[in-house]
């Protein structure tokens, strides 16, 4: 974790030797592999739903309500049955992946961009910015991520946006830590500075010197990130305080079916597993990246 | 290592400081407080006179200092729902919620610990890949999910536990459980990894070399070293319990603080959101306080840091 690890050559632009690698490693590990696997079929559906759905997701049939998987695809039933007013459970599954994936990607890009930035200012700058910066992350990290964010949402009120900024804001100190951490140890390297001596400018030594070598962890914490954020997502969604109720989400249908466990458990089940295969994929394929990057990294997440 | 309580104590202020000041102004952030707390059904009248009853129309900053100032006093207002002080409420629940995650870090500590040092001694065995497997499933499972399913098999079908309340210890179980299976999933994890980041040190190399058994080596040698990271985790692990009590709570009607906040959300009691709020960061901060300062105890390079 101190010192810059020499795997950061292989991220960058992958040229065909490198892909080659990557590949190779892949395929030595059958766990990412299925992993990989379960991640481009969740894709897939999410963004082939409009064309696979066999119903509008929104459409409610109050005739046909809580009725239970035919599992059969002919026109008319309804595969994995239906929800308490009436809508097709596996329409509403195959959206409601469009929704998590987005907010997943959306909130730990965001945060990832806004942590690396301040801690990679941090770390190099040091003086009064770090200090500042070090103390919210602090404070940060001192509160129940949870917690933070139901309130917030709670106020602000359910949409896709504040999901993203709030998942956002409860994760940046982390990758924002990392950043900084990264940054002291590299920027004592002789080659910053031989840059330095030479006349390079801050920004040119941050952007081509510091931050292609301070990317490995904070690649696996964002790899990892993406499935806590689809969790905390469905979280925030179940507690009724997400996603709108009128979007069809994971987290929501669970909610939603909670209340009718007892008479229809294909109703929380279904959601659940899509989002367990997700998040899982993410999971093992985050756990290849780490071991392929930095084995190191293995003790700290 | 007094400049380091010291540090620390200052530290912990200053998280206290935001997370009041946080929930303070989280009632401001949607514009007008009083209309979020009561809703758009009331006449307007009645929505003045209740900004004046709750003081929302004086400045801003007074009404700031002015919710300090109780704080500090160990006053969190009242709930305006329920007309009782907010510190009555929390204080009625949150035995409770200790319970339930007192209960959820004994099993953490008794299953994952274990789990985590036999994987590593068995290494790449088939024992090992099922569990670390299980290990990793269990980490992709949200909360909420486990536990409505634990209550679809357990409470639903089999009918063997109760899945709701707080009666007697059986309905614990599948609280416990759901509570505490993410915790245990990273921890066998982190176990692991530490064992086998310990098990290829040199000294038990030289351990193996001058003959000793496996097991010797792994529990004279190696236990001990390997478990100092995995304390780590644990001792941050009891913050992430309250906050996962949120979500638990929620999912079996358990009366405790994470469900009160929950209904006080539902019900725009914000004074109570509030006070929930600082009092949950405020225990998590006085946990983390007590954790660090245990750790510089027993390992004096932490004070240095």
């Amino acid at each position: 974790m101190d010192s810059p690890n020499t795997n950061h050559l292989m991220i960058g632009r992958p040229g065909r030797m490198r892909r080659r690698l990557i590949w190779r490693s892949l395929k030595q590990s059958r766990l990412a592999l299925i992993g990989l696997f379960l991640l481009i079929v969740m894709v897939t559906l999410s963004i082939l739903a409009p064309v696979l759905a066999p119903y509008n997701p929104a459409k409610s049939d109050i005739r046909n309500r809580l009725k239970p998987p035919s599992w059969s695809l002919e026109p008319g039933s309804h595969f994995l049955g239906t929800d308490n007013v009436g809508r097709d459970i596996l329409s509403r599954v195959l959206y409601g992946g469009r929704v998590s994936i987005f907010v997943g990607i959306a909130a730990v890009t965001l945060g990832g961009i806004l942590g690396t930035v301040l801690g990679v200012t941090a770390g190099y700058f040091r003086g009064t910015s770090e200090g500042i910066i070090m103390r919210l992350v602090d404070i940060q990290l001192a509160f129940p991520s949870i917690l933070f964010a139901v309130a917030i949402m709670a106020v602000l009120g359910a949409s896709v946006l504040n999901v993203v900024v709030v998942l956002s804001l409860t994760s940046w100190a982390t990758y924002c830590r990392v950043a900084r951490s990264q940054t002291l140890s590299l920027r004592e390297n002789e080659f910053i500075h031989a840059a330095r001596s030479i006349g390079t400018r801050d920004r040119v030594i941050i952007l081509r010197h510091i931050l292609p070598n301070a990317l490995s962890p904070l690649i696996v914490i964002a790899s990892f990130g993406v499935a806590m954020a689809i969790i905390n997502e469905a979280a925030l969604s179940f507690l009724g305080v997400g996603v709108p109720t009128a979007i069809p989400t994971w987290g929501g249908m669970l909610g939603e079916g909670r209340e009718y466990l007892r008479i229809a458990w294909w109703f929380s089940t279904f959601p659940g597993i899509a989002l367990v295969l997700t998040v899982f994929g993410v999971n093992v394929l985050g756990d290849w990246i780490r071991d392929y990057l930095d084995p190191r990294l293995r003790t700290l997440i | 290592m007094l400049t380091f309580i010291v540090r620390r104590l200052l530290q912990a202020v200053v998280v206290l400081w935001a997370a009041a000041s946080l929930a303070f102004v989280l009632t401001f952030l949607s514009g007008d407080p009083a209309t979020l707390m009561i809703g758009d059904h009331w006449t307007a009248e009645q929505i003045v006179s209740f900004r004046a009853y709750m003081g929302f129309d004086r400045p801003f900053y007074i009404q700031y200092l002015e919710f300090m100032g109780r704080l500090l006093k160990g006053d969190f207002g009242m709930s305006v729902r329920q007309q009782t002080p907010v510190i009555e409420l929390i204080l009625d629940r949150f035995p409770n919620t200790v319970e339930l995650a007192l209960a959820a870090m004994l099993v953490v500590i008794v299953v994952a610990v274990p789990i985590g040092i036999i994987s590593a001694t068995k290494r790449n065995s088939l024992l090992d890949n099922v569990v670390m497997g299980g290990a990793l499933l269990a980490q992709s499972m949200p909360t909420f999910w486990i536990g409505i399913m634990l209550i679809l098999v357990f409470g639903v079908h089999l009918r063997w536990l109760p899945i709701s309340g707080r009666q007697n210890l059986s309905s614990l179980i599948l609280p416990v459980i759901t509570l505490s299976a993410f915790a245990v999933a990273r921890n066998a994890r982190i176990a692991r990894a530490s064992m086998l980041e310990t098990l290829s040190q040199d000294y038990i190399r030289t351990a193996r070399s001058k003959g000793l058994s496996e097991k010797l080596i792994v529990t004279r040698h190696a236990l001990k070293n390997a478990l100092i990271p995995v304390v780590t985790v644990l001792g941050l692990e009891i913050g992430a319990l309250l906050g996962g009590a949120l979500v638990t709570e929620t999912v079996f009607a358990w009366p405790g603080v994470g469900r009160l906040t929950i209904e006080a959300i539902y019900a725009r009691d914000y004074p109570l959101v509030q006070g929930v709020i600082t009092f949950l960061v405020l225990i998590f901060v006085i946990v983390n306080l007590i954790v660090d300062i245990s750790y510089a105890f027993l390992d004096p390079r932490i004070r240095l840091q």
